[in-house]
């Protein structure tokens, strides 16, 4: 199962959870199977028209989802998934 | 004296926290400003007060976050000339034309002015390590800083930086951990250790701090000028966070009365093509949506592709009239030699991109030629003097001689 990583300020959503498994192909079923187990994230990541927020950071295996397919990105089974709040500069 | 500072505040949903080292709103993510507590200011703030004060960027104290009974880590950082570019304005047809040269910082570039607010924050509350994310100059700023005030420093930079600013870090002995990747990738590295270490990254969990500093820039702009706004400011941007800090400095400096009933000026941001999300969103059918990009540029000061304030930037530019534009490497080398040729000024690439959109800006008709037009120079030139190297750096108008008249006679013409 790929594996969120969870970062501080969202761990209140996840019990104090650090990591989070989820079964999903793609990186919206991802973020829809995280929701289903701890509601909120969902409403946290996502905007209204169901894009990625846009201080919210999603990594996919180290690489920024916004560089590649967006949420559309293919998950495998042991890729790991990280949230990143915005990060600052220079 | 009450306290001036009385907490952080999100920018986007207006949630309120106490004084601590965060930067991130935990309801939506947004970023973290400090709060000041504006009527006690402004019983307080005056140009007389400011003009009496230290001949530093600390003249503006009670606009920092830094309360009036810490001791300051300084290195007399600030007060950079700001001086009239007859030259450069004619070959440009501007004739009120302006550099604020901050290469004159002690480490030679602007982020002096951040990285001593956030130090002397981060040491007034219990840290004892110091730690960044940097494209060089703010390691520069923080090596030396942490050094002066006696703290253990860490220092996280992608492993390709230039040869002369790993020099200029290292020489003040800090931990350096060069990260195989650029300087996005290190900067989420670092984003993600804030939660495993007890250090203050300067740019990460003590921004809403450091990024006060950059107010101090624009401050010094209006004392110098007399008390006045210039027309247009042109900015490098890289993760745009000072940029966003040059409007909030123009609306205190309203807002105290140090300059009176002026318009605010536009703010322009200047970026490298090889390097330009704020530039493409820009231009873009939605200027709020800034898609990050994997930079490639000599610019490596400013190549930040995924910038933080890249949003607000461009809510500035267009509320202010301002605008957003880029240069190519080819155009930025042109202008480190252009400034140089005609002012004297001797800046890294950032400032090169920085001059470069000012000239393409000029001679794409942008100005009538009577605007105070001011172009923030942020860096110096020896920091990244490998680029003119490459670039066919030596002069065609050098020639080599014997120790002879003869040969003086026969080369040189004069």
């Amino acid at each position: 199962m790929a594996q969120f990583r969870i970062p501080g300020p969202l761990r209140r959503l996840s019990d104090g959870q650090v990591t989070v498994a989820v079964e999903a192909s793609d990186l919206a079923s991802a973020i829809a199977a995280l929701d289903a187990r701890y509601p909120g994230f969902r409403d946290r990541l996502l905007d209204e028209n169901g894009e990625l927020r846009q201080f919210v950071n999603v990594y996919l295996n180290d690489e920024d989802v916004r560089l590649g397919s967006g949420l559309k990105a293919k998950v495998g089974e042991r890729d790991e998934i990280s949230i990143v709040p915005a990060v600052a500069g220079g | 004296m009450p306290s001036k500072v009385i907490g952080l505040k999100c920018r986007e949903c207006g949630a309120e926290y106490e004084l601590q080292a965060t930067h991130v709103c935990e309801m939506c993510f947004g970023p973290l400003d400090a709060v000041y507590d504006k009527a006690v200011l402004k019983k307080i703030v005056s140009r007389s007060r400011i003009e009496d004060g230290p001949k530093s960027m600390w003249r503006y104290r009670d606009m920092l976050p830094v309360e009036d009974s810490v001791a300051v880590v300084t290195l007399g950082e600030g007060l950079t000339p700001l001086v009239k570019a007859e030259r450069l304005g004619a070959e440009l047809g501007l004739r009120n034309l302006y550099l604020k040269n901050d290469s004159m910082n002690p480490t030679n570039s602007f982020k002096d002015r951040v990285v001593s607010v956030a130090i002397s924050w981060a040491r007034a509350h219990g840290f004892e390590t110091i730690a960044c994310a940097s494209t060089g100059n703010l390691a520069n700023a923080v090596a030396a800083y942490a050094a002066r005030a006696g703290l253990e420093c860490f220092v996280f930079i992608p492993v390709d930086l230039e040869p002369a600013k790993v020099a200029s870090i290292s020489v003040f002995d800090p931990n350096i951990v060069a990260v195989r990747g650029n300087y996005d990738e290190v900067n989420r590295l670092c984003s993600q250790l804030i939660e495993s270490t007890p250090w203050a990254f300067c740019n990460i969990n003590i921004r809403p701090f450091y990024a006060e500093g950059s107010k101090t820039l624009t401050f010094e702009v209006a004392e110098q000028l007399g008390w006045k706004l210039p027309d247009e400011i042109i900015i490098p941007i890289a993760s745009g966070c000072q940029f966003v800090r040059h409007r909030q400095a123009v609306g205190e400096l309203l807002d105290y009365g140090l300059v009176r009933g002026e318009r605010v000026p536009s703010f322009t941001g200047a970026q490298a093509l090889g390097c330009a999300p704020v530039y493409n969103a820009f231009h873009s059918d939605n200027p709020d949506r800034v898609m990050p990009v994997k930079p490639d540029t000599i610019a490596k000061s400013i190549a930040i592709g995924n910038p933080s304030d890249g949003v607000y930037v461009n809510r500035i530019a267009r509320e202010t009239g301002g605008t957003v534009e880029a240069v190519t490497e080819e155009e930025i080398v042109e202008a480190i030699r252009m400034l140089a040729r005609t002012e004297g000024i001797f800046t890294e690439t950032a400032g090169g991109v920085t001059i470069g959109v000012l000239a393409k800006l000029a001679r794409a008709g942008r100005w009538k030629g009577d605007e105070v037009v001011v172009a923030y120079v942020t860096g110096h030139g020896l920091k990244t003097a490998d680029v003119l190297a490459s670039a066919n750096g030596h002069s065609s108008r050098r020639v080599e001689i014997d120790p002879t008249m003869k040969s003086f006679r026969e080369k040189v013409s004069i």
